[in-house]
């Protein structure tokens, strides 16, 4: 082999390398029809001012998609914040508040309501806020937000749960191999390992219910209109023309998960 | 041929052994859709199982039809925004195979939205509320003095006794209405 010979083969070498596998791969037109696009983004818009923390909603989510209805996990949850005037925790007793400076709660998922001043801090202690303290107090509905980057999706190593084209993350129960990594790659704490079924279980925006043009069990359940659904790629919905015209925030945007659950009112010290 | 190659071959059989696994383990509808090789692989056909989960919860719509009286009357109080299947129940299998629905007449049914919280940045703040521990008698339901479909406080008081919600529970456990 001489100089040139080596050269030419080198460059040959370097050139076939850097093909990636996806570029050689035959794209089947029927597959690429079959995956389709959707007119439909479901987004989410929950409102904190109206909220007042009845967990009506809970109780909906848990009884229509048979999430057992008295362990401690569930798809969507209502948190309560009370925050004092002085910036401080509340303590029990001398005891640490084992809250992240500050007095937070969602006892049972917030599913019988919040019926009592009293804030959970776990272990079965409470503290209380006297009213003339509070300087903020409201309550904040959680739930999957069907990130556009969603990282559980991207953990999963067996592509069990996937992103569809309208916008919703699902699992596949009968592929999850329950390893758990998506609920730890989860920075909002949604995903949970079902008791039951040994799988990865998440809210999906009651996907039986908006596929067939119903709203979610929590919205409908929502006396005060708290929670709303809607579709991003219709123009006159009114929940895109709020995220579109109105101030609205998102959890952890720091994150770059693109979140499509949308708050209005939130607060800084919402997490 | 030098034995040197033979290892190579033992990796070619391995790799066509997978190969040919493969396509016999994974699904004929395992492929990407529209979120891209990140995020959308998954079988297609589970969409379907997800869209075919059964709803429970029906909508005070499908109650009207038959419930036609109490659906117009609630809706000219306050309690009008409360869905009906709140406190009744989900409506799956009503009428049919569940002839009545079970009314849920606990006191902390109530306490949901009336506990009294006077949370200045929460609509809560504006709901009239009761303190549960010193309102009345804690065991007694809130069904016994108030009528849920007419939450009026003047009307009821003077007619305390017309809550036949109440007394079908009651005459269930063997209690009376009074």
């Amino acid at each position: 082999m001489d100089r040139r010979d080596f050269l030419k083969r080198t460059i040959t070498i370097i050139a076939g390398a850097a093909i990636p596998a996806s570029a050689l791969e035959f794209i089947d037109p029927k597959r690429l029809l079959a995956a389709g696009s959707s007119d439909y983004k479901w987004v989410f818009l929950a409102d904190t001012q109206k909220c007042v923390g009845c967990g009506f909603c809970v109780k909906a989510c848990k009884l229509e998609n048979e999430v057992p209805y008295d362990a401690d996990v569930s798809r969507t949850w209502v948190e309560r914040y009370v925050i004092c005037k002085d910036g401080k925790m509340r303590v029990e007793n001398g005891m640490p508040n084992p809250g992240f400076g500050i007095n937070a709660d969602s006892p049972k998922a917030g599913r019988d309501g919040f019926t009592t001043p009293q804030i959970d801090i776990g272990e079965g202690r409470h503290v209380e806020v006297k009213e003339e303290d509070i300087s903020k107090a409201f309550f904040v509905p959680k739930l999957c937000n069907q990130c556009d980057n969603p990282p559980c999706v991207q953990v999963c190593p067996v592509g069990a749960t996937y992103k569809t084209a309208d916008g919703v993350v699902l699992v596949d129960r009968s592929w999850c191999i329950g390893c758990g990594y998506c609920i730890m790659g989860c920075p909002y704490g949604v995903r949970f390992f079902h008791p039951l079924l040994k799988v990865a279980e998440k809210c999906n925006f009651c996907y039986h219910r908006i596929t067939k043009g119903m709203k979610t069990a929590c919205v409908q359940s929502c006396p005060f209109g708290a929670r709303q659904i809607g579709n991003l790629k219709d123009p006159n919905d009114p929940v895109t023309r709020t995220i579109m015209y109105g101030r609205v925030g998102v959890l952890k945007s720091e994150y770059g998960t693109k979140p499509q659950v949308y708050y209005l009112a939130l607060d800084r010290e919402v997490r | 041929m030098s034995h040197v190659w033979r290892p190579l071959f033992v990796a070619l059989a391995l790799v066509a052994g997978i190969l040919i696994f493969r396509t016999f383990y994974v699904p004929k509808d395992f492929g990407v859709g529209e979120a891209g090789y990140m995020y959308g692989w998954h079988n297609f056909t589970n969409e379907k199982f997800w869209k075919e989960i059964k709803v429970k919860y029906q909508g005070s719509g499908q109650c009207k039809e038959c419930h036609r009286e109490n659906f117009t009357s609630i809706q000219k109080t306050p309690h009008g925004i409360i869905p009906c299947e709140n406190c009744h129940g989900p409506g799956v299998g009503h009428p049919g195979k569940i002839a009545k629905l079970p009314i849920d007449v606990n006191r902390l049914l109530c306490l949901r939205c009336h506990a009294i919280l006077k949370y200045p940045n929460s609509d809560r703040g504006k709901i009239r509320g009761i303190d549960p521990a010193t309102h009345q008698d804690p065991n007694v339901e809130c069904v016994t003095c108030h009528d849920p479909h007419n939450p009026n406080l003047g009307v009821l008081k003077k007619s305390p006794q017309r809550f036949p919600v109440y007394e079908q529970e009651s005459k269930k456990e063997g209690r009376t209405a009074k």
